[in-house]
């Protein structure tokens, strides 16, 4: 059974702006959960707020609670950098290092917390890329500097790259919104894929996209989360008066 | 009447940059053709040296003024030795203040170092001599050269007589020279780092530091490299303070104790006492040789540094 993420009584700030106000939401484990909203709502801080990325930013200030397997990651011993390597994160546009080759990129993680040789690594890299169902377009080429990829690959690069490091959970914001639909399509699929082994939270503005990858669908409105629940359900039959106005397109 | 205004100002701005262009690609002429000249004038100067020692003038170590007999190479060792110490002495410190700045400090503390290290840049270079002189090289004689001596008497650097004159003193004046204009430059160049990159490599569990040494520095190494290209560009052209504290012997000693003489320094000071043609021309021909080095690196930092937030050079194997 995979672990899924309990968030109990989150709140975030920038500053003095009061972004997020006691979400309460259950993430299940293995399964694949969106979360959709007007922009500007919240999404990116609350999945920030999952891996303690909110506190890298300044004046970002979190408090709440947030459970992965029986251990809150804001409690007082632990280590964000233990949590971000449990967790990871893919962003919206693609980040790949522009310094490395593809081969570099794939496991500049696992280099951080594994001392594994060079085979170790090579084989990591494999696992990884074919995971990402990136493998094939660059075996031949795992030298060249990651730059020299699309977009999509980029893009499938930097979930690689989160891959190899196993983490358990993963972390998507809008991870598609760069690139092409073919390109999308293929990240789609590899979702569906992903989330036999790693629970998957993703953002997403596109409604079609959480509706065809999502198993759980959250709303947020306004720093809150209205409404959650099983995707048909939230598609089919909002209990919410602004889930319906917003899944219908009358805000948002 | 107010559209009217706006056409004829629209108008007007167009048929403008004619003049205005012309004008300034005359000013842009006339600086490379001011470049040219001076090339032109001091290489006809330096001319006599050239034809009489050829070659020869970068490898002899003879400095005669009395029998005519001129070579460079002492002054060209000097100068090669006093910046190269200036930058193993300062690249480490300015990029640590870089870093610092650019990675670390709280806001409040941003403000005030940065004016620190820029007001260094703002200190006359007569001053830094005097302070090279009756503060630094007593401190060294005194104290820092015995330390030296003996801890590390063992390398040829750090043999023989100590007086506080020499290379090390010009080093350490030199790097505290420099270390505003490769602090600055570098900060420059790191800020410009896009955030993402440093997010992506925190969000796969790095820790501040790691993505400062595996993301943030390799990312800006092309412009750090234009910025410790500007800061030997300075140091090798640096004149008053280091003539004020190398002791200005043309001589060649791994030393660092040892005094020795610089290009710029043996220009200012044997300028005004050269009787014959030749040793005039000798002294040209110098001015030409530094005139070429400082212009290359300049190039080259510029060249670099203009890269600034641009995607870094690529390429680098595991
Ligand atoms: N770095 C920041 N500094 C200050 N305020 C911020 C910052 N980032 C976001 N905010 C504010 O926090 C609120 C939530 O922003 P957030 O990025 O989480 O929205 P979002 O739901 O991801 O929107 P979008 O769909 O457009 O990405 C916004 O009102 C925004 O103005
Ligand atoms: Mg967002």
């Amino acid at each position: 059974m995979l672990h899924g993420m309990k968030v109990r009584d989150l709140n975030a700030w920038y500053n003095d702006n009061h972004v997020l106000k006691n979400i309460n939401l259950h993430l299940m484990g293995g399964k694949i959960t969106a979360l959709i909203g007007p922009s500007g709502c919240g999404k990116s801080t609350f999945i920030r707020c999952l891996n303690r990325m909110h506190e890298v930013i300044r004046g970002g200030r979190v408090r709440g609670e947030v459970w992965l397997e029986g251990e809150n990651i804001y409690g007082r011993r632990v280590d964000a950098v233990m949590i971000r390597r449990r967790i990871g994160m893919v962003f919206q546009k693609p980040n790949p290092f522009p310094t490395m080759s593809i081969l570099e990129n794939a496991v500049s993680g696992v280099c951080l917390h594994e001392s594994l040789n060079t085979n170790g690594l090579a084989e990591r890299a494999e696992e990884a890329l074919r995971q990402a169902a990136l493998w094939e377009e660059v075996k031949y080429r795992l030298d060249d500097p990651a730059v020299s990829l699309s977009g999509g690959q980029q893009q499938r690069l930097c979930i690689a790259r989160a891959l190899a490091v196993k983490p358990e959970v993963l972390l998507m914001d809008e991870p598609c919104s760069a690139l092409d639909p073919a390109s999308t399509l293929r990240i789609e699929e590899l979702m569906a894929e992903l989330k036999k082994t790693y629970t998957v939270i993703i953002v997403t503005h596109n409604m079609q996209q959480a509706a065809r990858v999502a198993d759980h669908t959250a709303f947020v409105y306004q720093g809150e989360v209205v409404e959650d629940g099983p995707t048909s359900e939230i598609f089919t039959a909002p209990k919410d008066p602004r889930t319906e106005g917003y899944i219908t397109g009358r805000f948002g | 009447m107010a559209i009217l205004e706006i056409v004829r100002i629209r108008r007007g701005k167009f048929r403008r940059p004619g003049w205005f262009a012309f004008l300034a690609r005359c000013f842009g002429l006339l600086i490379a053709g001011l470049m040219v000249l001076i090339i032109w004038e001091v290489g006809r100067a330096a001319w006599l040296s050239i034809h009489t020692f050829g070659f020869s003038f970068f490898t002899s170590s003879r400095w005669d003024p009395v029998h005519d007999v001129f070579g460079a190479l002492p002054f060209i060792y000097g100068t090669l030795a006093s910046s190269l110490l200036a930058l193993i002495i300062a690249v480490p410190l300015s990029l640590g203040i870089a870093i610092f700045l650019s990675e670390m400090a709280p806001p409040w503390l941003k403000d005030p170092v940065s004016f620190i290290v820029e007001i260094l840049a703002a200190i006359p270079s007569v001053v830094y001599g005097l302070w090279g002189i009756f503060v630094l090289a007593p401190w060294l004689r005194d104290g820092v050269e015995d330390w030296l001596g003996n801890a590390l008497g063992f390398l040829p650097f750090f043999q023989g007589p100590r007086s506080g004159i020499g290379l090390l003193t010009a080093g350490i004046i030199l790097a505290i020279m420099i270390l505003p204009t490769i602090t600055a430059i570098s900060r420059e160049v790191l800020v410009a780092v896009p955030q993402s990159q440093r997010e992506a490599m925190l969000a796969l569990g790095g820790t501040r530091w790691e993505t400062i040494v595996r993301v943030v520095l390799p990312y800006g190494r092309v412009g750090i490299f234009g910025a410790v290209m500007l800061g030997l560009g300075r140091a090798v052209g640096e004149t008053m303070a280091v003539t004020m504290v190398i002791g200005n012997q043309p001589k060649i000693s791994l030393s660092l104790f040892s005094p020795a003489y610089t290009m710029p320094s043996v220009i200012v000071n044997e300028f005004s006492e050269a009787v014959t043609q030749l040793h005039l021309s000798a002294l040209m021909e110098i001015g030409l040789i530094l005139f070429a080095i400082t212009l290359l690196l300049n190039i080259v930092a510029l060249l670099l540094v203009r890269r600034i937030g641009t995607v870094p050079v690529q390429g680098g194997r595991m």
